[in-house]
């Protein structure tokens, strides 16, 4: 019995002694989606940080990509075993909204740390899509993005298309796709990554159309959509045809298409601004542009909506946590940090004193493109077809459109019965979603 | 949930006794020995079936938001969704085809090569050891060779293929999808069936096949009245097996190679529970089809054992 008493009470030491010790330095979790070069930026920030003060260690995780990373989460947090901070994807942003008792609004938390939280020191478009209609903003922007155009110097070159004038609408991308394929300056002229949200939400709001019913989801979650409309059905037809003989190639649902463009198979690729780094990193001659308009739209070029990805806080942490996310989110935020993020991996700057600070170096001067995805943000005021796109499920209906454009692709349907069957599963799904 | 039916199957084929080699009564001493004997049994059933199993009948009657904060109860609401969606019919039969063609792909080849190896005088350890390896691969791992292999994208040998002018592309084309999924789920399964034919021709006289040769018997019709008949017990084993197999343990490989697509052309009714309730996040609809699914394998089960058993000529 006395052996048996003193081993109970070394092992209440034991216990006693290491959890004393990890009260020495609380451990925040990072749930993220970024592979490659964003990759090693997310574990550089991390190890900057827990170097930088000695209260909090970041502790980065990679959870596969972006919907594979949100349904991680939300399984955690059923499970109880929910991260401290998570990443989600613009698509997620309406599934993580209406979960309104699982998550802490980022405003709360900055407040925290001690710091008063300034919410006009952040870029506006982008703070206005995290926040809720009454204006708190519910989680922090850490990787905005917008679709650009890349595309291959080289096989430009070799189909003899000018190589300083990218194409700017798509009946340009289509004749230049058209050109490197006949030429055979490569197997394939143009290839995309996300469809979805290339091709329909930002296709919508790039060229001032709207795409869904209640401002696309911003004004009220009931929504019906609208992307059957004649004029998306003559770009899908478009994209379609061009699918026939190979010259435009498809990927697959989220950025997989990258390996089509790097490995050169492809001249001309559209992807988020923040694929850029694995183009850099390929040492490949490349060139960007704007997105692509349609010129039968007469409001076209509008302003594109904000992609990427932000972070999102779990409830039920304790406030030593939360005053560890406070720090980490201020030191995301400082101006050198946010501007050399924006630098190096084509990211949106999520501070105006970054962009300004990125402007004033000179960086755009000496890297002309750089600027393009902000400027096409920024550019006009939006309208109501371009706040942004907002589901309570559009993870789940850009499956369903994902679907139906692949059976379009294959030739087993014309683009008028995809988006007719996008738009009939669509609004079922949200129906079912929002509970009506 | 989704794999636990097939533990009731495997159990099930133990403790139906026909593979044991004899039956003599064994009597314990103590009366409270054998149900203590067979207590971790009842316990990973209990755990492992029963448990999740109610979980996935209680879940099916029930509408929750994806984070489990508020509960519905919606009676058999769910199961009324389900079955009258399209695409659950669609997925029943790509189930259909997919799990027919796996298993007599896998199945066929095995025996083939079984009946090969018997053949082979030198160096039969290391064939046999090599055709054993594959079954050592991981699902998801043989779903990542097969896919580094034919990605259209980066795969070595789809660039070959597509490079003699023929489209392979299986992100687009369902056909060639399936081929793909079926062609990487058999190969794995092929070293197990491999190793029950190897053991199942091993077991037959080697007298009765000599003696038919004696009287004038050609190889094949040695293989089909004598070498097959004699291995039906082995065959019907494996069908169930592969059956199994088939439905739930390819899930690894499908998520790895085609996630379901292109379209729906690839989506079985396990991949469908999963695409559901773990990315659609609507676990109503998920657990209703697992409740479905439980009783289709159920169904299965019991058909197998009771009419296709009876054909099986056990020596």
């Amino acid at each position: 019995m006395t052996f048996r008493g003193t081993s109970l009470s070394l092992a209440l030491a034991v216990v006693l002694a290491s959890s004393t010790s990890s009260f020495a330095v609380t451990e925040i979790s990072w749930w993220h989606a970024m592979s490659g070069a964003n990759n090693e930026v997310v574990n550089t920030l991390s190890k900057e940080f827990n170097e930088s003060q000695s209260d909090y260690k970041v502790v980065p995780v990679f959870k596969g990509t972006y919907p594979e990373t949100l349904n991680a989460g939300i399984a955690a947090f059923r499970a109880k075993q929910a991260p401290d901070i998570i990443q989600v994807f613009d698509a997620g942003t309406g599934v993580m909204m209406a979960a309104e008792g699982a998550i802490k609004p980022v405003a709360d938390i900055l407040s925290m740390g001690g710091a008063k939280f300034d919410k006009s020191l952040y870029l506006p478009g982008i703070v206005a899509y995290y926040s809720k209609p009454d204006g708190t903003m519910l989680s922090f922007p850490y990787n905005s993005s917008s679709p650009i155009l890349y595309y291959n110097k080289d096989i430009f070159k070799k189909a003899g298309i000018d190589d300083s004038n990218p194409p700017k609408t798509w009946p340009e991308v289509w004749e230049a796709a058209k050109k490197i394929k006949t030429s055979g300056a490569a197997k394939c002229g143009y290839t995309s990554a996300w469809l979805t949200w290339i091709h329909t939400e930002n296709f919508a709001a790039w060229n001032n159309l709207p795409w869904g019913s209640n401002e696309n989801g911003i004004g009220g979650t009931d929504v019906e959509l609208e992307i059957n409309a004649p004029i998306y059905v003559k770009h899908f037809q478009e994209l379609a045809d061009l699918a026939k003989d190979g010259t435009f190639r498809y990927g697959g649902r989220t950025s997989e298409a990258k390996q089509l463009f790097l490995s050169g198979e492809c001249g001309i690729y559209n992807d988020s601004s923040g694929g850029l780094g694995d183009v850099i990193k390929s040492g490949m001659n490349y060139g960007t542009g704007q997105l692509p308009y349609e010129p039968e739209a007469k409001d076209a070029p509008q302003n594109t909506i904000p992609g990427g990805a932000s972070l999102w806080v779990f409830a039920g942490k304790s406030d030593d946590q939360y005053k560890g996310v406070a720090a980490f989110f201020n030191f995301l935020s400082k101006t050198e940090i946010q501007a050399r993020l924006h630098q190096v991996s084509g990211y949106l700057p999520v501070t105006l004193a970054a962009y300004e600070e990125t402007k004033k170096s000179g960086f755009y001067d000496k890297n002309p493109g750089r600027e393009t995805p902000i400027q096409q943000m920024m550019g006009k005021a939006p309208t109501e077809n371009s706040k942004g796109v907002r589901l309570v499920n559009l993870p789940q209906v850009r499956d369903i459109q994902n679907e139906e454009f692949e059976n379009m692709l294959s030739g087993k349907q014309t683009a008028q019965q995809a988006l007719d069957n996008a738009v009939k599963r669509g609004n079922a799904a949200i129906k079912q979603a929002i509970g009506q | 949930m989704v794999t636990a039916p097939s533990v009731i199957l495997r159990a099930g084929l133990f403790t139906n006794g026909t593979f044991m080699a004899s039956s003599t009564r064994v009597t314990f001493p103590n009366k409270l020995l054998p149900y203590v004997l067979l207590a971790p049994q009842l316990a990973i059933t209990a755990i492992f079936f029963y448990w999740p199993a109610s979980q996935a009948i209680y879940q099916s009657v029930l509408r929750e938001d994806p984070f489990g904060l508020s509960t519905q109860f919606v009676g058999l609401d769910n199961f009324r969704r389900v079955l009258g969606d399209p695409n659950y019919l669609n997925s029943l039969q790509v189930t259909l085809i997919f799990s027919v063609a796996t298993a007599l792909i896998a199945m066929a080849l095995a025996l083939l090569l079984a009946v090969m190896a018997d053949k082979v005088i030198r160096g039969k350890g290391i064939y046999r050891t090599l055709m054993i390896w594959p079954y050592a691969v991981a699902p998801a791992i043989a779903g990542m060779l097969w896919l580094f292999l034919f990605n259209p994208s980066m795969g070595t040998l789809a660039y070959l293929v597509r490079s003699t002018g023929y489209n392979w592309d299986p992100l687009l084309n369902g056909d060639q999808a399936m081929v793909l999924i079926v062609s990487a789920a058999a190969w794995k399964q092929i070293s197990y069936n491999f190793l029950f034919f190897v053991a199942g021709l091993q077991s037959i006289p080697k007298s009765l096949i000599e003696a038919a040769a004696i009287d004038g018997a050609g190889e094949t019709k040695r293989f089909w009245t004598i070498v097959f008949p004699l291995l039906a017990p082995t065959t019907f084993f494996l069908l169930v097996v592969n059956t199994v197999y088939a439905f739930f343990d390819t899930f690894g490989i499908i998520h790895a190679v085609t996630g379901g697509g292109p379209g729906k052309a690839t989506e079985t009714l396990v991949y469908k529970v999963y695409n559901d309730g773990f990315v659609n996040l609507i676990l109503g609809d998920s657990a209703a089809q697992s409740v479905i699914l439980m009783i289709i394998v159920i169904g299965l089960t019991a058909i197998q054992f009771r009419y296709v058993e009876r054909k099986v000529h056990y020596g």
